[in-house]
């Protein structure tokens, strides 16, 4: 998704181009997600008292953990987008490892989140209410999921000394996308398991 | 990337068509070779595209669904629907015309982001192969995929979905990328004002495609989970809403017919004043329309659903919105036409393409209104006026743009010229063969005959006759046309860098281009349209 540089073009304007181009592509995810927003707003207003009785049936422990594990793994990009910028591959290729880490926990839980609910018999097809929680935390967790494999990609990156402070974009681009996947999280939250 | 820094006099003049061999295509980061595959894709599929649309006008000889019967047909029409739209309409002059041409334009040796240019390429393949794949039940439910039906339809809608959304994840990186370039890679002194009217038009073009783009990608997949794992937002009896549906499909597809249409006004706007040899007239107001038809197109996407139930509050405001946005639209053809007055006019074919396009897209433009009036649209609604209006929009409109770009930038891709002779006798059979389809739909349309069934009244017969006869006669036109373009591909003279004494940049550049586009990036000094004084 970050985008490579031309073949031509000189790295200022290379960074230019890619954060433009991030911004520009997480404008298109904010519509991604705009959609199933839209369709919860929709159905909330359309029946009040089902929202009110199924969200008290999600886990709140669980989810509040996830929310400090996500808020956490931005911490730890913020972190290592600013030790490269001061040199520091290694520090760098840490810090996105504990990323990468802390978002395999937050899959974690969901997983343990998603069997419960299953033992529960509740399934995306029980009602309006599951079924936007499985769409909205299912096409999130994707994000999370390919959030990882970016991050990694920036490690291997690394690994080779392909990033140094006179080149660190990638580095930051991915750091973008992952805030944006945090920030989608701090909404589905209080959406989800928090309004009554 | 051999050649890159080399002298390009030894290349015997084949510029970036120099590399053989298929992995020299498949694994190309060249923004020209790129737009010729999807060119040569998109072709091909325009093609199948109309031979469904000519099995559709035979079976319409008859009232009686007499060839194929009723399920043949509705997949006949879904899959000519389908096919144009998808597979041709949206990428055809985007991401081939544009991806050749964006970056000669502006001055640049490529797009920003070169290898994310490939990849949508390929995703787009994957896209259609899956959608390929889909024919093994095919799709029985139009282009607009409504539920219910399509919630049930024993037919491959989920893998079709699939293939759909692959095929706009490539229409978004496409605009992602083409936004990105217009904005960092511009030639020093090409500022906004001086960019070329194509690139205004698929600037506002990318910006469609990158904001409307996604939302009708989770709509199908949101199909997709209806059929698989029984999600109820679009099913009525799990207190879903089958008209949800229809807002989610339209806020992404009425905003892309402007997709369809802004590039082919950006290639008119380029053909009208080389061919008049006159400055284009009001430069600014044609440039900002198009931005105006982009974001206003996105509040007018409920005009496809006055007959779904929608409040009569929200009927009017869609209606009102639809009014405003054809004032952009107007804009431009009064600028065309102001640039045509006295000038000195020669009728090549990209310019009788382009001609056309505006004396048929008056008429489309001018019956949309009667769809966007809620009274009228009652009447209308599901007719064979809406299906002439969207051809002499869509047909008349963006196609014909499409036939002129193809025309004008011939010699530019592929350095040589086209018979001129043929290229206008077979526009004489498209305009002929178009017209005589088309108009007849109209009228069958006021008087009440419905779309999509294969059978109708018998008093509609003769101008259904007339229609398909004047399909017939389209596709002659076709036929010719692409014979030509294929003659002129592999014997045509060759073509000097700029056979139409054009000003824009493109035509610095050798025919065909080199890979790096020019030798040294051009300086702007001036806008691309000072035909009549003193330099051209």
């Amino acid at each position: 998704m970050s985008g490579q540089p031309g073949e031509h073009t000189d790295p200022a304007v290379a960074f230019e181009a890619a954060k433009l181009g991030v911004w520009t592509f997480l404008a298109t995810e904010v519509l991604l997600f705009g959609a199933l927003f839209t369709a919860y707003t929709v159905f909330r207003i359309k029946y009040p008292e089902m929202f009110r009785a199924e969200h008290a049936k999600l886990d709140r422990v669980l989810g509040a953990v996830n929310t400090v594990v996500l808020i956490t793994s931005s911490l730890m990009v913020v972190l290592g987008v600013d030790a490269i910028k001061r040199g520091k591959a290694r520090l760098l290729e840490a810090y996105f490892g504990a990323t990468i880490l802390l978002a395999a926990v937050f899959l974690l839980v969901k997983y343990t989140e998603y069997t419960a609910k299953f033992h529960h018999g509740l399934y995306p097809d029980t009602n309006i209410f599951f079924s936007l929680y499985y769409m909205m935390t299912g096409l999130h967790g994707i994000h999370v999921l390919l959030g990882m494999g970016v991050l990694s990609y920036v490690i291997v990156l690394s690994r080779r000394g392909r990033l140094s402070e006179a080149w660190c974009t990638p580095a930051e681009m991915s750091g973008l996308y992952w805030h944006f996947v945090d920030l989608v999280w701090i909404y589905l939250f209080p959406l989800l398991y928090l309004i009554g | 990337m051999t050649g890159v820094g080399q002298p390009e006099t030894e290349r015997n003049g084949r510029g970036y068509l120099a590399e053989r061999g298929w992995r020299s295509w498949a694994f190309t980061l060249d923004h020209k070779r790129i737009g010729a595959m999807y060119l040569w894709t998109t072709t091909f599929f325009f093609l199948v595209g109309g031979v469904f649309a000519l099995l559709l006008r035979l079976e319409l000889l008859s009232p009686q669904a007499r060839y194929f019967g009723n399920h043949a047909y509705n997949v006949f029409f879904t899959l000519h629907g389908s096919m144009m739209i998808f597979l041709f309409i949206i990428p055809a002059i985007p991401s081939g015309l544009g991806n050749f041409f964006i970056p000669l334009h502006i001055g640049a040796r490529d797009v920003a982001f070169p290898r994310l240019n490939l990849a949508s390429y390929w995703v787009f393949a994957a896209g259609f192969l899956v959608i390929i794949g889909s024919l093994v039940a095919p799709m029985d439910t139009g282009w607009t995929f409504y539920t219910p039906y399509s919630a049930k339809s024993a037919a491959a809608v989920t893998t079709l979905s699939l293939g759909i959304f692959l095929i706009g994840m490539s229409s978004i990186l496409t605009g992602l990328n083409f936004i990105v370039t217009i904005h960092k890679l511009r030639a020093p002194g090409m500022t906004w004002h001086r960019l070329p009217l194509f690139i205004w038009g698929m600037y506002s073009t990318s910006i469609i495609q990158v904001i409307a783009t996604p939302v009708v990608g989770v709509t199908f997949l949101l199909l997709a989970a209806e059929r698989i794992f029984g999600v109820g937002f679009f099913d009525p009896s799990k207190g879903g809403d089958p008209v949800l549906f229809q807002h989610f499909f339209w806020f992404y597809s009425h905003p892309v017919v402007y997709v369809m249409i802004l590039p082919a006004m950006g290639i008119v706007s380029e053909v009208i004043p080389v061919f008049s040899r006159k400055p284009i007239f009001g430069y600014t107001a044609i440039a900002y329309s198009s931005m105006a038809i982009a974001l206003g197109g996105f509040l007018v996407w409920g005009h496809h659903m006055f007959t779904s139930g929608m409040s009569p509050l929200a009927n009017t405001i869609f209606s009102l919105m639809t009014f405003f946005v054809a004032v952009p639209t107007a804009v431009k053809v009064f600028n065309w036409t102001a640039t045509l007055y006295r000038g000195s006019i020669t009728f090549e074919a990209p310019m009788l393409y382009a001609l056309t396009f505006i004396f048929l897209f008056i008429v489309g433009g001018l019956t949309g209104p009667f769809l966007g009036a809620l009274a009228t649209n009652v009447q209308l609604h599901d007719t064979y006026f809406v299906v002439a209006h969207f051809h002499y929009t869509m047909m008349g409109g963006t196609v014909m743009g499409f036939f002129a770009g193809l025309h004008y930038w011939f010699p530019k891709m592929t350095g040589r010229m086209l018979n001129e002779k043929v290229a206008r006798a077979a526009w004489a059979l498209i305009f002929v063969g178009f017209n005589v389809t088309f108009f007849t739909m109209f009228i069958v349309g006021v008087r009440g005959m419905p779309r999509r069934y294969a059978e109708y009244l018998p008093k509609f017969q003769v101008e259904n006759v007339i229609s398909t006869i004047g399909s017939a006669v389209l596709a002659l036109g076709i036929l010719v046309m692409c014979w030509n373009l294929l003659q002129g591909l592999r014997k045509g003279a060759p073509a000097p860098a700029n056979p139409w004494r054009a000003l824009s940049l493109e035509w610095k550049a050798a025919s065909p281009p080199e890979t790096e586009n020019f030798h040294e990036i051009p300086v702007v000094t001036e806008w691309p349209y000072g035909y009549g004084t003193t330099k051209a």
